[in-house]
């Protein structure tokens, strides 16, 4: 389980993240949602470590991040798998080797072990005969699946995806949503899911945090959210037609 | 002189946590050649022609039945192996080089590639920086060694060819009053612009925000800047060493 405590951001006096908590919970796929530019990412990153927050406290199981000291830090982050906004695979390395960089620099397999390892990741997320390939040289949705391959490969215990289906069509979408809800549970990662992708939300949504202009003002689970009262989250749900007509049905 | 003081703790950060110590044997290997190997044609062509264009111009200024022809070879060693075929190598270099690597480094940014290295708790910047820089320093002074020798056979070339000297005035010119010390100041010229331009490219590249008009930018800048420190390191060094 994650925790975060009084999250805070802001940069250059602009105030990006205020005072967020929320838990993230074991073996389930738990999703950040809002507008676009309401701080999810920057959120995503303080959690993980890339951006450092004001003030507030992250801890990884019971281990507090934030005052970690570099060693402990360290170890927490071998255990952090990322799949990020636009997959970010080193275009110099082929598909395999992307997938087997974490065991390179990280532990002290042999090839072979490695070789094995990468290919059984690749497997897991569908995808077999591309692993000479160049991320260039792929689709999209492929590269998705090779971040995913990636983030999976040193068995990572907390997973997370920055829009996993951005720029992926409805039907690649759902697939890669599957995937990372299979991986969640097969594996009892803690994962966390950024997206603003409502057929996500209702598909994989066990627990889901609203962000408002850097507020968490919502959470809950997809069983519930479309019961809401709040209005910002009304207004970021019912903005999809189809999701208005269910409800109006449904009400009636 | 903000920027100044980044660029030192980025330098200063290449050397704490650093990886294993042969993962960093793969990426110099990678690096030298891309920097090194990937380099040479361009500096066999610059010195080449530098070296021609050297020795016709003396030849053209030289007049007076006084003067010995010899003095064309002495002269176009001087001129190329003390200053030209280093610097204007190294400012070739600095074009080439520097905006690969920023350009590079800059698109790994913006991509989140480099987060995505942060994230697997590994030093970005000495991963991704400091083989650069050693490949750098490694690869500049033997480019500047082929530059150094081409300029003078480039002015042979020019020389005998149009019968301006014969090939034995050109060689006792080249060997007259030969100064030993000459060759170890370009090679320390050399050291010193190497690592001023890959670090200075490095950095423009490794800070990079924003989207792809922004990494044109900082290869640009990269190009800029380092062309400025390495004139005026040639300027200090010459001023220190000579
Ligand atoms: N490094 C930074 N420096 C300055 N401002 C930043 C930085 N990173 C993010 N911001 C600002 O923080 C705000 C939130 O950005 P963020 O990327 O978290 O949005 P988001 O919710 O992920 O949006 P999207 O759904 O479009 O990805 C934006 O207004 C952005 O300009
Ligand atoms: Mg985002």
């Amino acid at each position: 389980m994650i925790e975060i405590k009084n999250i805070s951001k802001s940069f250059n006096n602009k105030q990006v993240l205020l005072d967020v908590n929320g838990q993230f919970v074991k073996g389930k796929t738990n999703l950040i949602i809002g507008a676009s530019g309401t701080g999810k990412s920057v959120l995503l990153k303080c959690i993980v470590g890339l951006v450092k927050p004001d003030e507030g406290s992250i801890s990884f199981d019971g281990r507090d991040f934030t005052q970690a000291d570099s060693e402990l830090k360290q170890s927490i982050r071998r255990e952090i798998g990322m799949l990020f906004q636009g997959s970010a695979l080193f275009d110099s390395k082929t598909v395999e080797e992307n997938v087997m960089f974490p065991l390179d620099m990280l532990t002290t397999m042999r090839r072979e072990e490695k070789l094995d390892r990468a290919n059984e990741c690749l497997k897991r997320v569908g995808l077999e005969n591309a692993n000479k390939l160049f991320p260039s040289e792929i689709s999209g949705g492929m590269q998705k699946r090779v971040g995913i391959a990636r983030a999976i490969v040193m068995n990572s215990r907390y997973l997370f995806c920055d829009e996993p289906n951005s720029g992926l069509d409805p039907q690649t979408s759902i697939k890669i949503d599957n995937l990372i809800k299979d991986i969640t549970e097969e594996y009892n990662t803690t994962t966390v899911v950024v997206t603003h992708d409502m057929n996500s939300v209702l598909e994989i949504g066990e627990h889901i945090m609203f962000i408002y202009k850097g507020r968490k003002i919502w959470e809950g689970s997809n069983k519930d959210i479309l019961d809401t009262e709040v209005t910002e989250l009304q207004d970021f749900i019912f903005a999809n037609k189809l999701i208005r007509d269910m409800k109006a049905k449904k009400d009636r | 002189m903000k920027s100044f003081g980044k660029y030192l703790i980025l330098l200063s950060t290449l050397f704490i946590n650093r990886e294993r110590f042969n993962v960093y044997v793969k990426r110099i290997v990678d690096e030298s050649i891309l920097i090194g190997i990937d380099s040479v044609f361009i500096v066999v062509i610059v010195s080449t022609f530098i070296g021609a264009v050297t020795a016709v111009q003396t030849a053209y200024n030289l007049v007076s039945p006084l003067i010995p022809l010899y003095i064309i070879g002495t002269i176009v060693r001087d001129m190329t192996v003390l200053e030209l075929a280093p610097t204007i190598t190294c400012v070739v270099l600095a074009g080439k080089v520097g905006s690969n690597i920023a350009g590079g480094l800059g698109t790994m940014r913006i991509t989140e590639q480099v987060d995505a290295l942060e994230v697997m708790g590994i030093n970005s910047a000495s991963y991704l920086i400091l083989p650069k820089i050693i490949a750098a320093i490694l690869t500049f002074p033997l480019l500047v060694i082929i530059a150094g020798f081409l300029s003078m056979y480039g002015g042979y070339l020019a020389g005998v060819l149009t019968g301006v000297i014969t090939e034995k005035e050109y060689i006792y010119g080249i060997r007259y009053q030969f100064q030993g010390y000459n060759i170890t100041f370009a090679i320390i010229k050399s050291l010193v612009f190497a690592f001023l331009i890959s670090s200075i490219s490095s950095y423009q590249g490794f800070f990079t925000k924003g989207g792809a008009l922004e990494v044109g930018q900082s290869s640009t800048e990269a190009v800029t800047n380092s062309c400025i420190a390495v004139l005026c390191a040639d300027y200090l060094l010459a001023q220190l060493l000579l």
